[in-house]
């Protein structure tokens, strides 16, 4: 059970070339919700981040143990436990926030994310290996996040993690910040991407 | 009559105005995966206003009679082991989440063996995705939405009842399963058009998700102009 991609390749990956968001369409339901203000995204991602680090570990150390018709029970039920103790964390700490982030914050046991790297890295490798592809996971989902809620909060309130940037004179544009500029700005982004690759694979293509 | 004029408010704000998918973000995945055919759709959709009904039932049950606070169940099992003042106070809110994703999953599991037995038909239409449900934000969100109107309620007569509960699972499902239909009715005709190669598939998909979000925008305010139109106060 060693094979497979090392642990700095796992982390590694996880950041950019098979980030969750952008490449593998993953957790798009807190993508597109929590992304009108910078604060809010970020507490979502380290949330998230918490959870996945968690759950890979747990499911890491007991792989061996876990029968295939039950595993996805077994990871739910995991994950389940650790959204929980967030949700309280949140709840007891950060109330405010707590508040804003709403149901999103217990929707984290459906972030497809976190059963995904559950069953593609930490049922089949090592605990070292599962720690380093969550810590990687999260940051290319922190990255994400940030990348779209930047944009909505910038034009939608002419401010970033609630300090005014633009000129005061800027007519916020409230669409961002409503669902419809997460949805418009994701799928800007996405094609954008998906264009910036295209071109580097067509450049690559002619020098080789 | 306020009674009925509440559950139809609640369906239509479950439907409508706070659109599922396009005002709650939830079922987002099924949104872009499975909208490519309208006759898929539409069972993508009933699948998951059947399942969500039932979740909607299952989880209502569930938290007024064990894991509220106080709440019937709990408090006569407790009862057998310390005093009945100190039975009342037990609260197994803590276990929510646990619960509910266990009894999603597994009546996701027992409408698939149902279903396969006794309606071989109805299978074949929506059998496929049934087991994909299980992972479906929108099942679980209609659950927590419930228990935000029945836990921790202030006045205890705006707790909501069984009808109110399964009246915004099942209305949440149709509004999911239009934002999916009229989505995949576009995308249809998308085929036909001249797309930039990078925006094929999600990104177009989200574009449009926006624009139809924008136009579910209008529905804003409806539920307070109805409710007067109606005959209640605002």
């Amino acid at each position: 059970m060693t094979d497979g991609p090392t642990p700095t390749e796992r982390f590694i990956q996880g950041i950019l070339p098979e980030n969750p968001v952008y490449r593998q369409l993953l957790g798009l339901c807190a993508t597109l919700a929590v992304t009108n203000g910078l604060k809010p995204a970020m507490t979502m991602a380290v949330a998230v981040g918490f959870v996945l680090l968690s759950a890979n570990v747990i499911i890491s150390l007991i792989r061996n143990l876990l029968k295939p018709h039950l595993r996805i029970v077994v990871f739910t039920l995991t994950i389940a436990a650790f959204v929980t103790i967030v949700d309280r964390f949140l709840g007891a700490y950060m109330y405010q926030m707590s508040k804003a982030l709403g149901p999103y914050i217990p929707l984290i046991i459906v972030n497809c994310i976190i059963i995904c790297r559950c069953e593609v890295c930490a049922s089949r490798q090592s605990v070292f290996t599962a720690a380093a592809d969550a810590v990687g996971q999260t940051i290319g989902f922190g990255l994400a996040l940030a990348s779209i809620a930047v944009i909505r909060e910038l034009l939608g309130t002419g401010m970033l993690a609630g300090i005014q940037v633009l000129p005061a004179a800027w007519p916020s544009w409230v669409i961002m910040v409503l669902p419809p500029g997460a949805f418009l700005t994701f799928g800007l982004l996405l094609g954008l991407i998906n264009w910036v690759d295209a071109v580097k694979s067509a450049k690559q293509g002619r020098k080789g | 009559m306020g009674y009925l004029v509440d559950i139809f408010l609640i369906a239509v704000g479950a439907a409508l105005i706070n659109n599922f998918v396009l005002y709650y973000f939830v079922g987002i995945c099924p949104f872009i995966g499975v909208s490519r055919r309208v006759d898929m759709a539409l069972g993508m959709g009933g699948a998951v206003t059947f399942v969500i009904s039932i979740a909607a039932f299952l989880s209502w049950t569930l938290t007024t009679l064990v894991l509220m606070p106080g709440a019937p169940v709990t408090r006569w099992v407790a009862g057998f082991f310390m005093s009945a003042d100190r039975a009342a106070t037990v609260d197994l809110t803590i276990l929510t989440y646990i619960v509910y994703i266990f009894v999603i999953a597994s009546s996701v599991q027992f409408v698939e063996m149902y279903v396969r037995k006794f309606y071989p038909q109805l299978y074949k239409s929506f059998g496929v995705f049934l087991p994909l449900i299980t992972t479906n934000c929108a099942i679980l969100f209609a659950c927590l939405v419930i228990m935000s109107h029945v836990v921790g309620v202030d006045n205890p007569a705006e707790a909501w009842g069984l009808g109110k509960s399964l009246v915004l699972g099942f209305f949440g499902g149709v509004g999911f399963t239009i934002a999916i239909v009229i989505m995949a009715g576009i995308r249809e005709d998308l085929d036909l058009c001249d797309i930039p190669e990078s925006f094929k598939g999600a990104a177009i998909t989200l574009i449009i998700g926006g624009i139809l979000a924008m136009a579910f925008m209008g529905f804003t305010g409806v539920d307070s102009g109805l409710r007067v139109a109606l005959g209640g106060t605002p």
